[in-house]
């Protein structure tokens, strides 16, 4: 029988994936930007996980928040990539210092 | 039987497309790994009952945030083959890195399977009789209203701040301007000539 540590197994190895995905690779910003998507799926998993486990709604809910904040951070950070593609013709992350940080 | 049987499919096509998604060498595949892992995941999230998570994942991400990615990839002109250099040195650090996470999370839950864990007391418990998607809207519309209406002007700020950031305005075309054409009047536009036969038109 499926218990929640199946779940959590698979959750676990997403995440590491993503973790795994921005490590390597350092320079392509596009691939890193899934990556963290792989993450937040992860997150998503686990939270759905609990909330059917335990028989508690809110880990859902809280799931549908994480999926808004995850859809916006990827049209933000596309729209500053294509801006800044605009400006320097790469994307490369070493590229960017524009900001001498 | 059949439970455990889809879970451990769509476990491990998720796992296999997340692993593609972050080694593909062609970023136009690894968006469509990515997709396939978030309809992998969906269906992961079927199987214990939440429903409405699963079709929003389905529509949220496939349809709109890995579209957007699709497009992004498509329409820069990138070399990704000079991007990609260093892979093999950088993913022996992250794999490392990664391995290091992945005892740590090995170590927590095993740490955690020693008691069991039960809730004393529930937020929302999940009630009975009641469809997932009626159980989440009630709950989504009544308690958490406030913090629904929030989410939705973070996308809203989310939407207005990448038209921003995105828009130009391009000097070199010849839009129409809407109210200088409304603001002709047909005698500067026209006149009335008396014209004499076989003299040329003055224009």
């Amino acid at each position: 029988m499926i218990g929640l540590v199946h779940y959590l197994v698979v959750s676990a190895i997403l995440f590491v994936l993503g973790v795994l995905g921005i490590f390597a690779n350092r320079k392509n910003i596009i691939v890193i930007l899934m990556a963290l998507e792989l993450i937040l799926l992860a997150v998503n998993i686990n939270l759905v996980a609990f909330s059917a486990f335990l028989g508690d709604l809110v880990g859902q809910v809280f799931a549908m928040f994480v999926l808004t904040v995850a859809a916006g951070e990827a049209a933000i950070g596309l729209a500053i990539l294509v801006i800044f593609f605009r400006g320097r013709g790469t994307i490369a992350i070493d590229a960017v210092d524009r900001m001498k940080g | 039987m059949i439970q455990a049987f889809a879970f451990y499919l769509f476990a491990a096509i998720v796992l296999l497309s997340g692993a593609m998604t972050v080694t593909s060498r062609n970023p136009v595949h690894s968006v469509l790994w990515l997709i396939l892992a978030f309809f992998n995941a969906a269906g992961l999230m079927l199987i214990v009952g939440a429903e409405f998570i699963a079709m929003l994942l389905v529509i949220v991400y496939v349809g709109a945030v890995a579209v957007l990615f699709l497009f992004v990839v498509m329409m820069l002109d990138i070399d990704f083959a000079e991007l990609r250099a260093g892979f093999a040195r950088y993913a022996v650090f992250g794999t490392l890195v990664a391995l290091v996470l992945a005892a740590e999370i090995v170590i927590a839950v095993g740490a955690w399977s020693a008691g069991s864990l039960a809730l004393s007391q529930r937020v929302a418990p999940t009630p009975e009789g009641m469809s997932n998607i009626q159980a989440v809207g009630t709950l989504l519309y009544t308690r958490y209203l406030y913090i629904f209406e929030a989410a939705g002007v973070l996308l809203l700020v989310a939407m207005v701040g990448a038209i921003v950031l995105t828009h130009r305005t391009r000097s070199n075309t010849r839009s129409q301007s809407v109210p200088r054409q409304n603001a002709r009047r047909p005698d500067e536009a026209t006149r009335n000539v008396n014209q004499p036969v076989g003299v040329g038109v003055e224009l």
